[in-house]
């Protein structure tokens, strides 16, 4: 990964060798007659104490990700090639890459990839956009808008639970916010059971996702366009441009880097998203909201088949892997190197 | 050019578009907080007016149970249990990356990076197998050290690159005055990484706060529930009384919104940094 890479070696400061030679000289400077072998035995207790240090301060963090990370990973990978009800020890039942051809023809798991990919799209041409809108609205000289950020980011701290259970209720048919509004204007016709009928409840779903998240893009987009330096808009206005021009030769452009993290964040969000769908629909009505997580959880925790739900979440990981891979590789690869590291799991 | 009273105009629509925008996220809360005032027949009959008569016993009742304030008790527990040990493991860690130079230090750190390509859902059924055999299943710790562990990779990162910008000089005095390594890290770089301890620990805070996934399979027994498992088995108990759904929503949202009013600026200025720093 390119985090790496990041920083030049030169600027870690002083490495123990030479630390040690400084405190040496200063206890020479102390004591002028003071012998040689003791500044050695000094600078090799120093390189002692400097490995244990490494050592020590290393250990938890190594056990806890080794242990806890590392391990489930590798474990996931094991299991996924057998058949295993997820009891009794080890799996022994060795079926070689059976439970991945058996997913290749699983018509919910092939639909779990549609629906990822009509969210995702869904995410990057509807809600990033108004996303950007909005954090450039903002931008502006407004009265209250310190308000209305806060207000606009607000959702992102509510968990996914409890906005799912929000909306089960707004979306409900008869109780709920939404039909009740639309027999309040005039347009009953229009009412749906949102989150149990098979063509409205991706939708559903998508509004309560940007419902939640695009406060987060709007926050990254803000804190993009502030960064870009004012005398480049300006410079461009003055030489007569619109400000359809300035946003799109000048602002867009330089907002690039933010964009493409914005992009990555709602993929990755779409791979593993779990909580949200589960609360709100379970993954039905017959598997039109359906994620790749949720149908891994239900083999894995309501079927016992913890083999084949292995599977799954090793084709979740690869392709997480490989999509991250490539995105860094192709269309970041010009950006700040490391930023799509830190911003990962904050979506 | 563009004159005052255009500027005007525009801002006008500019703040028209802010409220409708502020409107369809303060409509559905406030239907919550309304909702759960009214009883089921005045949802119904009565959906946009003000509650009439207000019902406060859907709220009184909820506050009155150990069934609210139980899982907000272990939410709490967990979500500190889990900053403590997260911001103390990955900081001792991101010391040693940031500060000294020995063999294999880039692929440790690669290794830990590296972490951020695995997503929580990947691991947690082999994670739950795992539990089981240690017997952690129904224990806190089961939910608190996957969470730290999986907190890591995120938090070394900003802690290294934050403890990279404090001058290799302050370090070199310490040592002159007889610090050990250990006495630096702990008396001189922690207290002077303050700001970015607050920002990691405000982002752990929160991932552990609204974590619903590893609670939900590690908790079999209620006593254990977090405030998200809390609300989803709220839901399924009483799928048909809306309005005490509603009002044990409402107030399950309050210590997330009180923290947000607290910590705004280190949750948003963790995130933005974050997009634009490794």
């Amino acid at each position: 990964m390119k985090t790496t890479t990041q920083g030049p070696e030169g600027r870690l400061p002083a490495p123990s060798s030479h630390r040690t030679a400084t405190r040496a000289e200063a206890r020479r400077g102390l004591t002028p007659d003071q012998p040689r072998p003791r500044v050695d035995g000094s600078l090799r207790r120093r390189r002692r104490l400097d490995k244990l240090t490494i050592a020590l301060f290393l250990a938890p963090a190594l056990l806890l990700f080794v242990v806890l990370v590392v391990g489930p990973i590798a474990l996931a990978i094991y299991t996924s090639l057998f058949k295993w009800n997820g009891f009794g020890g080890l799996p022994e039942d060795f079926i070689g890459l059976d439970n991945f051809t058996r997913l290749l023809q699983d018509e919910v798991f092939i639909g779990d990839l549609k629906r990822g990919l009509i969210l995702v799209l869904l995410s990057v041409f509807v809600q990033l956009p108004v996303a950007l809108g909005l954090a450039l609205l903002l931008n502006q000289p407004l009265r209250g808008r310190a308000f209305y950020r806060l207000v606009f980011f607000a959702p992102y701290v509510l968990s996914e639970v409890i906005t799912a259970v929000l909306f089960t209720m707004v979306f409900s048919p008869n109780q709920g916010l939404t039909n009740q509004a639309m027999s309040a204007i005039g347009l009953e016709n229009l009412q749906q059971e949102w989150l149990a009928d098979t063509s409205t409840v991706l939708y559903a779903l998508f509004f309560v996702i940007s419902w939640k998240y695009f406060g987060l893009h709007m926050i990254l987009y803000l804190a993009g366009r502030q960064g870009i330096p004012k005398e480049l808009t300006d410079a461009a206005l003055t030489d007569g441009a619109g400000s359809w021009q300035v946003f799109r030769h000048v602002t867009l452009p330089l907002l690039g880097p933010t964009i493409r993290i914005s992009i990555f964040l709602s993929i990755i969000g779409a791979i593993q998203l779990f909580d949200m769908v589960w609360v709100l629909t379970g993954g039905g009505p017959i598997h039109s909201s359906e994620t790749m997580a949720v149908t891994m959880f239900q083999y894995g925790f309501r079927r016992s088949e913890v083999g084949y739900a292995s599977a799954i979440s090793v084709a979740m990981f690869l392709i997480s892997l490989v999509f991250a891979l490539l995105y860094q590789r192709f269309v970041m690869r010009r950006d700040i190197e490391g930023a799509i590291t830190t911003m990962r799991e904050k979506r | 050019m563009t004159t005052r009273r255009d500027t005007k105009v525009r801002h006008f629509w500019l703040h028209v578009i802010a409220i409708v925008v502020g409107a369809g996220i303060i409509v559905p809360v406030a239907f919550g907080v309304l909702g759960g005032f009214k009883d089921n027949g005045q949802l119904s009959t009565n959906p946009f007016a003000l509650p009439s008569p207000w019902v406060p016993e859907n709220y009184t009742s909820i506050l009155g149970s150990s069934g609210f304030w139980r899982p907000l008790f272990n939410s709490t527990l967990i979500a500190v249990a889990t900053v403590v040990l997260l911001v103390l493991v990955a900081s001792m860690a991101a010391y040693v990356f940031a500060r000294f130079n020995f063999r294999g230090r880039e692929f440790l750190y690669t290794l830990f990076a590296a972490g951020l390509m695995f997503p929580f859902a990947v691991a947690i059924l082999p994670l739950f197998v795992l539990l089981r055999e240690l017997s952690l299943l129904n224990s806190p710790l089961g939910v608190i050290l996957p969470q730290a562990a999986f907190g890591l990779p995120m938090t070394i990162i900003i802690l290294r690159s934050f403890f990279r910008t404090i001058p290799g000089e302050v370090e070199e005095a310490a040592i002159l005055d007889g610090c050990t390594p250990f006495g630096f890290f702990w008396r001189i770089l922690l207290p002077m990484a303050r700001p970015a301890l607050a920002t990691v620990s405000v982002l752990a805070l929160v991932a552990s706060w609204n974590n619903f996934m590893l609670p939900l399979v590690v908790f079999t027994d209620p006593s254990w529930w977090t405030l998200p498992v809390g609300v989803q088995q709220f839901q399924g108990q009483y799928a048909d009384d809306t309005a005490r759904v509603l009002a044990y929503v409402v107030l399950a949202m309050i210590p997330a919104l009180a923290f947000y009013a607290v910590a705004e600026r280190q949750l948003v200025g963790g995130l933005a940094s974050g997009a634009t720093k490794g």
